[in-house]
């Protein structure tokens, strides 16, 4: 089972560290883990992709809220939500594909933005199977470079996580 | 008018109510320790090794209740403690750690001394602190106390740059601290607890399994008066030994791998199982498979991750056993519902039938001294009222079956770490607490040797404890294993060399005896506890070859003893 948690918790030195040593120490798997401060610079915001049975999910959110940096915690996927990832993507050009590069970045919306006579460089967002989706279109071969985000989760409507 | 940090170090664990520090100086701590040795409120241990301070110190707060405080070095100093910090976090026991470190402007650079503190001890505290600021100091402290003591409680580090210690600031200590992330639950659901009544009474077969929480919320009352009104039998864990009186009819003793055949039969017969402040260690249930095949399980717990770890529990209730027993006594009382007294009479001679196959009985015709002997007379002698610490291994669990403790906070061994060479340091901290009280420390020839060097301390102190050493030449239970599951091929088992504890006692300035025949064994023991202020180190020679009983094999059901 796949699950999305996201975390507020104190923006203090030490506390990303406390969250990864919990993951290893017990075992838990990371598929992605994202962190930046909030609108409150006291706050980060941290979004934990992961996977396990009903009752590994449990414990995992039960041992993250005993943690004492961590403020609130909510599983996305329980409700409606919204989740994101950014990636850059570096493509190696020739005279014979950068105008289908060009167009199959349009066609994901994504946006080039950086060129150079070998190279263009694109942003893209969406879920991950977007992302996953770019990357086969393009082509293993051709691609120099990626650099995704990790997941950004959000839930939908008026439920929010906030102190 | 300002002070330096060390001064305000030593003034925060006076307005705590501190009364001993237990501790080792070194570069780090320097400021702080020329602080301490101008005042005289504070009392400061000086134990041989850090993990001496750490086991001590945990002593003085499993017998007390009060947090433990520890004051060690940068560098070795803090990872000699680590081994003492993680038996106190394994147990949750509340204990405050003041680590030295090197200067703020040092940290990272590989400094003389100098380990990362905070990252080395993460995985084994509650929580830790490096206090970057001395204005942050008295805060931090205080954050420290309050987070040991309150919810699980457990050990707390705070990591001290010895710049920090030097720099001045206004002194003042806050009353109490609030942190918004930290709200540990005290009361219990009203909801889940109604239904917790209802389904104890409606048992057919109940058993109630009660662990350390008990003795560490201080829950032993509630929990002694609610069985009695039930007329329910009681098993407690390793650690909840104490929790309710050994010495009552309705305890069948403890329960788990080399629990008592009735218990571990009681616990897996059952329909409603009441579990108070314990954890379904592995110890405890065997294969988790087999346990319990066909019970509903109630669980009280302070802490909501032990619910449903290992077992999948029925009613769940997070919250401070005491309010959370207290609640269901009121109850119990005012309910129009009784516990179905014929249902009660067949389960209680089902019971006694499995009461019956005597589980613990060993030979007493023998030669040799049997180490349960001597535990069964330490009992007589002290009249089951001692404070008994112990090592880890055989001794341990004989220590636990054949020494019925009645009151809590007197059974003091590591549990869940099982650290070697506990027993001796965690004495000096429990006789600290209660100098007029016998203490016992019930050991091995192999775990005494991994704290020896805290006799020195005990005679510094003059602490008379009476130290209880079972020493069959042999590291015990791992003898034991390989004789059942290696076929008797007995690597490194073995203790040759032995020191001479008698005149290595002497040597240390303390009493020592060597006891080599049964008929011995009670004037030897009554002999040291008229050596009031002395500490006595009693080398009981105990079989080889003796093994505790009965035992859950690996693998096997709580229903599936080997009994002797």
């Amino acid at each position: 089972m796949r699950r999305i948690i996201s975390l507020l918790l104190e923006n203090e030195a030490g506390a990303l560290s406390r969250v990864a040593g919990l993951f290893s120490a017990r075992g838990y798997n990371i598929e992605s883990l994202t962190v930046a401060p909030t609108e409150d610079p006291s706050l980060s915001r941290m979004t934990i992709v992961t996977r396990g049975s009903e009752e590994i999910i449990e414990q995992i959110t039960k041992q993250l809220n005993k943690l004492i940096d961590v403020v609130k915690l909510m599983d996305l996927t329980e409700g409606g939500h919204i989740e994101r990832e950014m990636m850059l993507i570096k493509i190696g050009t020739t005279d014979g594909n950068r105008e289908d590069i060009k167009r199959l970045s349009d066609i994901f919306r994504g946006r080039v933005i950086d060129v150079t006579g070998s190279t263009y460089t694109v942003e893209l967002t969406g879920t991950g199977d977007k992302l996953d989706a770019f990357i086969e279109a393009v082509g293993r071969a051709q691609i120099l470079e990626t650099v995704r985000s990790g997941v950004s989760g959000i839930a939908r409507g008026e439920k929010s996580l906030h102190i | 008018m300002e002070l330096t940090g060390a001064d305000i170090f030593v003034r925060c664990l006076r307005d705590e109510g501190v009364e001993y520090v237990f501790g080792y100086p070194g570069g780090a701590v320097l400021h702080i320790y020329d602080a301490l040795g101008q005042q005289d409120t504070l009392k400061h241990i000086l134990v041989r090794h850090e993990q001496g301070a750490t086991h001590a110190a945990d002593g003085y707060a499993r017998a007390t209740g009060r947090p433990g405080v520890v004051l060690v070095t940068s560098g070795p100093g803090l990872t000699n403690a680590v081994t003492g910090i993680a038996t106190a976090y394994m147990d949750s026991i509340p204990m405050v750690i003041f680590s030295g470190q090197v200067p703020t402007h040092l940290i990272g650079n590989d400094a003389f001394q100098e380990v990362d503190n905070v990252g080395i001890t993460r995985p084994c505290v509650k929580h830790n602190f490096l206090v970057k600021d001395v204005k942050d100091l008295a805060t931090t402290i205080k954050k420290a106390f309050y987070i040991a003591m309150t919810g699980r409680q457990g050990p707390v580090l705070v990591d001290l740059p010895k710049d920090v210690t030097a720099q001045k600031t206004e002194y003042s200590y806050p009353k109490q601290v609030t942190i918004r992330s930290y709200n540990p639950t005290v009361k219990g659901h009203t909801g889940q607890i109604k239904k917790a009544v209802k389904l104890l009474l409606s048992a057919r077969r109940p058993m109630i399994y009660t662990g350390g929480g008990v003795i560490l919320g201080n829950a032993a009352e509630p929990l002694t008066e609610l069985t009695r009104a039930l007329g329910y039998p009681i098993t407690n864990t390793l650690m909840g030994l104490g929790g309710y009186p050994a010495s009552d009819k309705q305890f069948l003793g403890m329960l788990g791998m080399h629990g008592t055949y009735e218990a571990n039969m009681a616990m897996h017969g059952c329909d409603v199982l009441f579990a108070v402040g314990a954890r379904f260690d592995d110890r405890v249930t065997g294969n988790i498979e087999k346990f319990c095949p066909t019970a509903k399980i109630i669980h009280i717990d302070i802490d909501p991750s032990s619910i449903s770890k290992n077992v999948k529990v029925d009613i769940p209730i997070v919250g401070c056993v005491d309010t959370v027993l207290r609640e269901m006594l009121a109850l119990l009382k005012d309910s129009k519902q009784k516990p179905d007294h014929d249902a009660l009479q067949a389960w209680w001679h089902q019971i006694n039938d499995w009461r019956s196959k005597d589980c613990l009985k060993f030979d007493t015709t023998s030669g040799l001294i049997k180490p349960q002997y001597v535990l069964q007379k330490l009992y007589e002698v002290t009249r089951g009222d001692a404070f008994v610490t112990s090592d880890v291994g055989q001794h341990q669990m004989w220590a636990a079956q054949y020494y019925g403790f009645d009151k809590p906070r007197r059974w003091i061994n590591s549990g869940g770490l099982g650290t070697m060479g506990f027993g001796l340091p965690a004495a000096m901290g429990v006789q600290l607490a209660h100098p007029q009280d016998i203490v016992a420390c019930v050991t091995g020839e192999g775990s005494i040797q991994m704290c020896i060097q805290e006799l020195s301390t005990c005679l510094q102190y003059q602490l008379p404890i009476k130290i209880i050493n079972l020493n069959n030449r042999y590291l015990g239970m791992v003898r034991q294993w390989q004789e059942f599951f290696y076929e008797k091929r007995y690597s490194m088992s073995y203790m040759e060399s032995l020191p001479d504890f008698v005149k290595l006692a002497e040597s240390y300035g303390h009493v020592g005896m060597k006891i080599e025949k049964p008929a011995d064994v009670e004037p030897a023991l009554k002999e040291a506890i008229k050596l009031k202020g002395r500490l006595v180190f009693m080398d009981f020679i105990t079989d080889q070859n003796e093994n505790v009983f009965p035992m859950i094999p690996a693998g096997a059901g709580l229903n599936e003893m080997i009994l002797l």
